[in-house]
């Protein structure tokens, strides 16, 4: 009994490779049910995503297994084995474990903390419950790769600081201003971080956003996406004074908003706190403007300098991250390695039990005059002695001892027990 | 027994006081934690050394200078404790850790005799007079403390160094509400102590009392906050003003409370 990871990752493989062997969402059954009809596979998993293709599989002889997958993935989808097989890695038993708990927990993501890879490995645990794909050990590997993920996001900080640019903007936004609901949000031109931006802001409370740009009738289409107000961008000093969270992504030659308009801008606004993003190259806000009281101006490259710090962050957590990944393989490795001397123990028993049946049946025979008394006497006697022998090398067998897999191997030889030897 | 708690609370407020201090140097808040929990025990032991103090005293224990620079920290440590349970603010503590201990530091120094409360005291004036002083300059304690841990927050995000710190620290807003809410208070209280002083004082020392120094430094410290608080209601003197602001009064009650006393021949003293 074994299980094993085999796969390639955003690490070991390039962006058309894994494009090519991505399993789809309408080929994953079907890939699913062939790998299961796979001669030395017992169970199976798939996990295809944009940065990853893992098959996770419970198998009779890992070897042999790792073979007739790759050659699976090559007919499958009519790949020559030889374009990728350097790309793959194969993991085996406690690594196998170790590999899926990492994946699940965003330990081996491009960023780690990054939410979506724990929702992909639920998606694909349903898909092969869905096709009875997976069995008694991969349902128990896979549940204990989502309940490890979840404890890493709860006990780690390793998903709280932002790292992409749009999401540092609303961390700082919440750093000024604590709640974003009630504020104003004036976006001055559009561009894709600029819109990404005033999104993220409206997820986290933000309602009340007006829309600058040069030609109001894209004003007017981007306003009511974000069921805003456009504004003409004459009337733009008058509205700045109302805005809390001013992002510019104008593009202007030249600045548009200068230092003495924003002096003049924070008396009227009676000094409330503004907080502008200028992500326009060249930049649109006189970067003077932040010496200003209660203004916080940030470009481009200062939120680029708040998302590497965070990033910094993340794998400092990522580290207490691994710790609980290693906790939780222990405990599956102790759980996996128990159900290997299962059988045994049943073999054990099964041919004490035998022995007794056959000695009693012996003594029967040879005194057949003896009363029920005596009799039942000497079966108490007999089940007393082999439930004693039996106990301690049961136990022996059963425990988390590091010599168990030598202790299988000498139970087997000394009780005779090979001949019961195949499952 | 009271000196034992008192020299234990001084132990629990040194380590709180260090560890934060250490903390904050190194830009981290990681052991916020540990800090505010020996602060909890300095502050329990605290309340019991004074406690111990009134019931052996049969009076509130602020009548001499030990006493009562001993009653104000504890005072500052309640208002702080109040304000973590209600914002959860761990890295808060190392801005008012340090002012407790430095506090309890110079009781530690003064003479810790008990003394009894002289006939110039009579009836509930002085209790009342003192018990809303007291109160109210701990709040103004917490609100410069709430300054200085709005100017760290402002210096971090003016600077773009987003670093450890600022991340655990409040948003400026709710740094500023607390402050604007402690100020408050505290110009409220003030306001008392100020009435039922003069109330008392025009009974025992009739005119005299008007022209002593820690008086007249009691009232510009008083006129300092009612200008703070007009400030921020009229002219927008919000946010980093009014931070510093709150640092600036601190600092006049600093001078009312102990320099008039220790520099200055005043009629107002502890014993």
């Amino acid at each position: 009994m074994n299980i094993i990871a085999i796969g390639l990752n955003h690490k070991t493989a390039p962006l058309d490779i894994r494009e090519r062997l991505a399993f789809g969402q309408e080929k994953l059954k079907e890939a699913l049910k062939s790998l299961g009809q796979l001669p030395s596979v017992n169970e199976v998993a798939l996990l295809s995503t944009c940065n990853r293709v893992e098959i996770y599989a419970s198998v009779k002889d890992g070897h042999e297994a790792s073979g007739e997958i790759t050659d699976f993935i090559s007919s499958f989808h009519g790949i020559p084995a030889d374009e990728f097989s350097e790309m793959l890695y194969v993991h085996r038993n406690e690594a196998a474990a170790r590999h899926l708990l990492r994946v699940a927990s965003s330990l081996d993501s491009m960023i780690p903390g990054e939410p979506q890879i724990l929702g992909q490995v639920k998606d694909a645990f349903k898909t092969a419950l869905s096709c009875n794909a997976t069995g008694f050990i991969l349902n128990r590997l896979m549940r204990k790769a989502i309940s490890t993920a979840k404890r890493v996001r709860t006990e780690t900080k390793i998903a709280e600081s932002a790292v992409s640019i749009s999401f540092a903007a609303v961390e700082l936004a919440k750093k000024i201003f604590g709640e974003l609901a009630g504020k104003s949000v004036m976006l001055l031109g559009a561009g894709e971080m600029a819109e990404l931006a005033a999104r993220h802001l409206m997820t986290n409370g933000v309602r009340d956003i007006k829309v600058a740009n040069r030609t109001y009738e894209r004003g007017l289409e981007l306003a009511s996406a974000f069921r805003g107000t456009a504004v003409r961008f004459e009337d733009l000093k008058k509205e700045l004074a109302a805005a809390d969270i001013l992002i510019c992504a104008a593009n202007a030659p030249s600045y548009i908003v200068s230092k003495d308009m924003m002096t003049h801008i924070m008396k009227e606004r009676k000094f409330r706190p503004v907080f502008m993003i200028d992500i326009s190259a060249p930049r649109n806000i006189d970067p003077k403007a932040n010496g200003i009281d209660n203004v916080y101006l940030y470009n481009i490259d200062d939120l680029q300098r708040v998302v590497g710090s965070n990033m910094n962050e993340r794998k400092k957590e990522a580290d207490k991250a691994e710790d609980i990944v290693n906790g939780e393989v222990d405990k599956f490795r102790r759980w996996f390695s128990s159900l290997e001397s299962f059988p045994v123990v049943i073999a054990l028993r099964q041919r004490a039990e035998e022995i007794k049946n056959d000695e009693l049946s012996k003594f029967i025979r040879r005194f057949p005059d003896l009363d029920n008394a005596t009799l039942s006497a000497v079966e108490h006697l007999a089940d007393a002695i082999t439930n004693k022998l039996t106990h301690d090398p049961s136990v022996a067998i059963k425990s988390d001892d590091e010599n168990r897999a030598l202790m299988v191997y000498i139970a087997r030889k000394l009780y005779g027990l090979d001949g019961n030897d195949d499952e | 027994m009271g000196i034992i708690l008192f020299e234990l609370a001084l132990t629990g407020y040194f380590l709180a006081a260090a560890i934060s201090v250490i903390d904050l140097i190194r830009g981290r808040t990681e052991s916020a934690k540990l800090a505010i929990w020996l602060m909890a025990a300095g502050f329990a032991l605290h309340v019991a050394a004074i406690a111990f103090r009134y019931f052996t005293g049969g009076h509130l224990p602020i009548t001499s200078m030990h006493e009562a620079a001993s009653f104000f920290a504890c005072l500052i440590s309640l208002i702080f404790f109040i304000l973590i349970f209600r914002y959860r603010i761990g890295g808060f503590v190392s801005f008012i850790g340090p002012i407790v201990f430095l506090i309890m530091l110079f009781a530690a120094f003064m003479p810790r005799s008990a003394a009894a409360p002289g006939p110039e005291m009579p009836g509930p004036w002085p209790w009342i007079h003192a018990l809303s002083a007291f109160t109210g300059i701990a709040a103004f304690a917490v609100a410069a403390g709430a300054g200085a841990m709005y100017l760290a927050q402002h210096y971090a995000l003016k600077t773009k160094r987003f670093v450890g710190l600022s991340r655990s620290l409040p948003s400026l807003q709710v740094i500023d509400d607390i402050n604007h809410r402690l100020t408050t208070l505290g110009f409220a209280l003030f306001t008392i102590a100020i009435i039922a002083g003069a109330l008392w004082a025009e009974n025992v020392w009739e005119g005299l009392w008007r022209k002593d120094p820690k008086v007249l430094s009691a009232l510009f410290t008083w006129l300092i906050y009612g200008i703070c608080f007009m400030l921020r209601r009229f002219s927008g003197w919000k946010q980093r003003r009014a931070a510093i602001l709150s640092i600036i009064g601190f600092a006049a009650i600093l001078f009312t409370f102990l320099g008039v006393n220790l520099l200055l021949n005043t009629f107002h003293t502890f014993k």
